[in-house]
Parts: structure tokens; C-alpha cells; sequence
């Protein structure tokens, strides 16, 4: 046994005294995630099954579903390599360089988080709903960004900005320049030291923030619900689709669509266990 | 120039940081300056008004008391999942540390939905609950134990690397001199986590002032009783009140950005007290 284990095990019982403490707690625990985590888990898929197989698939692939779904990708694929370039940026300026404005960038970057996604989304009607600043300049020109696909991938994209940036700005901190040093003191580019040697560096960081932020992008519900106006299967992400079955008494085609995002969600956790395990120092 | 010489010889400055502060602008400053423009639109006795309507004030007194109860909820049970999973090992025990992120990772419209269902009249939970005469569905219990369940991983993930350095040695030492177990986790313990249950309580409470997606559902949205700060600046949006809305809006992310800042400056001193502490 590793000596550590031999410790912690040790300690572990002269502070919580007896075994029923230590087997106490552990039963608390269990059975508050149990509550609380797990049987919402099962709730989820045995609901959406509870039609049988076919109802299943019949909510899953009805045209409204399938738009929903498509609608959701796209906001993904847009505000997903929109916000890894900015996580990059940031976070080679951030790490590398000493300059004014740093912290003050550090503590901007964090703002989407500490905004309720209902403003975030209150704030691009604002900007160009109808009585919104921009309002009748595009109403002149017939363009619709509320109300419609163009209001869904901002609010998205504002929503998850700070994830990679987040996620990658901490390991770029960690690695230090040393190899990008010499990698340009040897000749090669800035691009090809970027692509070639920091890249490669912070690719567990990097695929992290990705897959947190590809999980919000597609789950993201107040912000989107705001400027969406819910034109079904024409404004409405999958999120958005769940909501109006639910309100439509349609349980069993709710959680057919809840338990796709549902899938999303358990994916995202094996890859962040997949990347803590690949990132540990060996 | 303040930049290191070190430094001078990476490439990138200039582009990242336009690129950095144009985008940031663009998607972050740009759009959240609108709220604060709009305001400015209004006079004072509008905004006074608009903002401390009964509705708008039970709304406030809802958002704050549940998201209070739930916070302090979560420092409790995170404290104690924390503690299990960083001291104990048992069967199961990698598959409750890797769910324990779940709230964070499942879209909050499937929490909300869920949570409804199990918690209604008829549901898994709900039956048995509302046997004992407790309604949770519809009512402010259940706008808390939505919250909650949003805020579980905060505490749970702020605790937990503490817990994991303190060393063990030093209750051993307390354990030693003949403190009982819970003398030591009140005088050695506690006072080593309080920042950490701190900031995860503030996290938790943050986070659960702005939270939609998980409530809404539960809720029932009664006006005066069950209705939150966020749908009511979406009934006000859905009335084409946009300066009502606005108001409400700026009220809210005043009152969180100070709470934010004000848990800052209580963190900074606790952490100076710790350190000042002889021995620590």
C-alpha cells in the first residue's frame, strides 16, 4: 500500500472516532447525491422512455425536433471557435506579457459569469430589438436579429465566452516560455512556435474549455429564451423544444429531447475526467 | 515600458491585445453598456418606481431568501461531500466525485424539468412529500431546492483542494493532546476552510440570484408569490416594457456585483487573519 494511503487511513479514523461516524457520513453523502444527482439521472431516461422505443424516436426525429436540433449545432459551431480564439488570444497576452490593463482584462473576461443569462439576453434586445438602439436601422433594412437565428448565436456566444479562455489561461501560466524562446531564437516563426510548440502545451486546457463551452452553447436556456420569440422550428434550440412540449403536456417528448441534452451532459463529464487524467502530472 | 526584457522577444503583443480588447468589446462591453445608456433614459422618480412596485419587491425578497437558503444549503452538504470524498474510500466513490459536476454540465431547462416532475403532486418524490403534507412543486421550497441543486458543485469544488493540503499531521497533533474529533474539526478544521466555504458560498449565492432555467419550471411564476427577479424582467420584456425591464435589470446585477465585491474585501481579510495567526 502506498504510505500515504497508510495515512490517510490512519488519520481518517483517529478524527471521525468510530467506524459508524465514518460509515454515517458516507451513507449522508451517498444519499444526498443520491437524491439529488443520481435519481434525476434515471428520472430523465425513464421518462422518455416511458411511451416505448418508438414514441422515443418518433419525438426525436419530428421535423420541429430535427430544426431544434440543427439550430443547435449551429449556435454551437459558431460560438464555440469564436470564443477559442479569444480564449488563445487572451491567454498568450495574459501569461506572456506584463502590461496596463492586465488585471483589468483578467476581471472582464470573467463578467459573462457573474451575469444572469436572462440580462445577457435582455441586453441584445436592447441593442436590436424593435425599440432597441439599432431597431430602426434594421427594420429599414429588413434584417432580423431578434427574434431570430442572429439573436440566438449572440447571446450564445455571449454566454460562453470566458470558458476556454478560463480553462487555458491557468496551464499557459503553469508552462512558462522557455520552449517558445528557443523555438524563436532558432529561427522559426512566431505562427509556426504558436502552432508547434504553445499549442501542443496546453492542449488538455484547450479541449477542456472546448467541451464546457460546447456544453453551454447547446444546453444555454435564459439567455436564448429571451431573444428567441419561440417560432417553432424556426427559433427554437432543443433546450427551447423541451420547454414546449412541457408545456404542451407532451411529458414523454419533453424528456426524449431533455435526455439527448442529458447525453451531452455525461459525455462532457467523461471527457473532463478523460482530460484530468491525461493532464496529471506523471 | 514595465515589460519584462525577457519577454520582448515573443512575438504577438499587438495582435493579441487589440484582438483581445476588440472582441471583448464587441460580444461583452458594447452589449451590457446598452443596459446602463437605457437607464440613464429614465428619471429618477420612473426608475424608484418602477423598481419598488409590490411585485418587483416580493420578486426581490423571493430571489434573495431562496437563494440565501440554498447557498447556506450547499456549504453544508458540500462541506460534508467534500470531506467523504477527499478522506474516506468506498465502493462507488469515483462515480460520485466525477457526478458531483453534473448541475454544471446538464442544460438547466433538463434540471428544471426534472426536478418538476419528480417534485410535483404525482411525482417520484412528490407523493410521499405530499402525503406528509409538504408541497415543494409550485411553492418557494421548491424555487430552493432548484437553486441547491445549481449550487451543489460550489462548495464541493472549493473545499475539496483545501481539505486535500491540510496536513494531516496537524490533527493528529490536536488528536495527541486529547481534543475529542469534533473539537478538532471545530478549532483546526473549520478555521482552515472558511475561506473556501466562503468563496464557495458566494459562488453558490451569485449564481443562484441570476439562475432561470432550473426555476422556472418549479416555480409556477405566480405573481407576488413564486415569481423570481428574471421572469419578472421577462414579463416585463414580453409587455414590450423595455425601461421597466432595464430598471429591474440593473437593480439585480447592482445588488449581485456588490455582493461579489463585498465577499472579495471579507475574503482578503479572513485570508490576512490566517496568515497572521502564529504558526499557521
Amino acid at each position: 500500500m502506498h504510505p500515504s494511503t497508510l495515512v490517510l487511513r490512519r488519520s481518517a479514523r483517529s478524527l471521525s472516532g468510530p467506524a459508524f461516524v465514518r460509515w454515517g457520513l458516507i451513507g449522508a453523502a451517498v444519499l444526498l447525491l443520491g437524491v439529488f444527482l443520481i435519481v434525476p439521472l434515471v428520472a430523465v431516461f425513464t421518462f422518455a422512455f416511458q411511451k416505448g422505443w418508438e414514441a422515443y424516436v418518433a419525438a426525436l426525429t419530428h421535423p420541429t425536433a430535427l430544426a431544434a436540433m440543427r439550430l443547435t449545432l449551429l449556435a454551437a459551431v459558431i460560438a464555440v471557435p469564436f470564443n477559442l480564439v479569444f480564449g488563445l488570444a487572451a491567454s498568450w497576452l495574459i501569461a506572456r506579457f506584463q502590461f496596463r490593463g492586465r488585471s483589468l482584462l483578467m476581471t472582464l473576461i470573467d463578467l459573462p459569469f457573474s451575469v444572469s443569462p436572462v440580462i445577457a439576453g435582455l441586453i441584445f434586445v436592447l441593442l436590436f430589438g424593435r425599440q432597441g438602439w439599432l431597431g430602426p436601422w434594421l427594420l429599414d433594412h429588413d434584417v432580423r436579429v431578434i427574434f431570430a437565428v442572429p439573436g440566438i448565436v449572440l447571446a450564445t456566444v455571449f454566454v460562453t465566452f470566458p470558458f476556454v479562455a478560463r480553462e487555458v489561461l491557468p496551464v499557459m501560466e503553469a508552462q512558462g516560455s522557455d520552449e517558445e524562446e528557443a523555438a524563436l531564437t532558432l529561427g522559426a516563426s512566431g505562427w509556426r512556435t504558436f502552432l508547434t510548440v504553445t499549442l501542443p502545451k496546453v492542449k488538455w486546457g484547450v479541449l477542456y474549455g472546448v467541451i464546457l463551452c460546447n456544453a453551454r452553447a447547446m444546453g444555454e436556456f435564459g439567455a436564448v429564451s429571451v431573444v428567441s420569440g419561440h417560432v417553432r422550428g424556426v427559433t427554437t434550440t432543443l433546450p427551447l423544444h423541451a420547454e414546449i412540449l412541457y408545456n404542451e403536456y407532451d411529458l414523454a417528448g419533453a424528456f426524449a429531447v431533455a435526455s439527448l441534452l442529458t447525453l451531452l451532459a455525461l459525455v462532457t463529464l467523461v471527457v473532463k475526467k478523460f482530460v484530468e487524467w491525461r493532464s496529471q502530472p506523471s | 515600458m514595465s515589460r519584462p526584457a525577457r519577454h520582448r522577444v515573443l512575438p504577438g503583443f499587438r495582435l493579441s491585445l487589440g484582438f483581445s480588447w476588440f472582441y471583448l468589446g464587441l460580444i461583452v462591453l458594447i452589449p451590457l453598456s446598452s443596459l446602463f445608456l437605457r437607464t440613464f433614459s429614465l428619471s429618477w422618480e420612473e426608475f424608484w418606481g418602477t423598481v419598488t412596485t409590490p411585485r418587483a419587491l416580493a420578486a426581490y425578497r423571493l430571489s434573495f431568501g431562496a437563494s440565501l437558503a440554498a447557498a447556506l444549503a450547499n456549504v453544508v452538504f458540500g462541506l460534508l461531500v467534500a470531506w467523504v470524498l477527499v478522506r474516506y474510500r468506498f465502493p462507488g466513490r469515483d462515480v460520485l466525485e466525477s457526478l458531483v459536476d453534473l448541475p454544471f454540465a446538464l442544460p438547466t431547462a433538463v434540471a428544471g424539468l426534472t426536478l418538476t416532475t419528480l417534485f410535483s403532486a404525482k411525482g417520484w418524490y412528490g407523493q410521499y412529500l405530499d402525503a406528509l403534507g409538504l408541497k415543494v412543486a409550485y411553492t418557494s421550497v421548491g424555487v430552493a431546492i432548484a437553486l441547491t441543486f445549481i449550487g451543489l458543485p460550489f462548495v464541493v469544488r472549493t473545499v475539496q483542494p483545501v481539505l486535500e493540503d491540510i496536513d494531516v499531521d496537524v490533527e493528529e497533533a490536536a488528536a495527541t493532546l486529547g481534543a475529542s474529533p469534533w473539537q478538532t474539526f471545530r478549532r483546526v478544521l473549520l478555521p482552515a476552510l472558511f475561506p473556501a466555504l466562503l468563496s464557495g458560498f458566494t459562488l453558490a449565492f451569485a449564481r443562484a440570484l441570476g439562475e432561470y432555467g432550473s426555476v422556472v419550471f418549479i416555480s409556477g411564476n405566480m405573481p407576488l408569490r413564486t415569481e423570481i427577479v428574471p421572469l419578472l424582467i421577462i414579463t416585463r420584456l414580453e409587455q414590450f416594457d423595455y425601461a421597466g425591464a432595464t430598471a429591474i435589470a440593473i437593480v439585480m446585477l447592482g445588488a449581485s456585483f456588490s455582493l461579489l465585491l463585498a465577499v472579495n474585501l471579507l475574503h482578503r481579510w479572513s485570508q490576512r487573519r490566517l496568515e497572521a495567526r502564529p504558526g499557521a
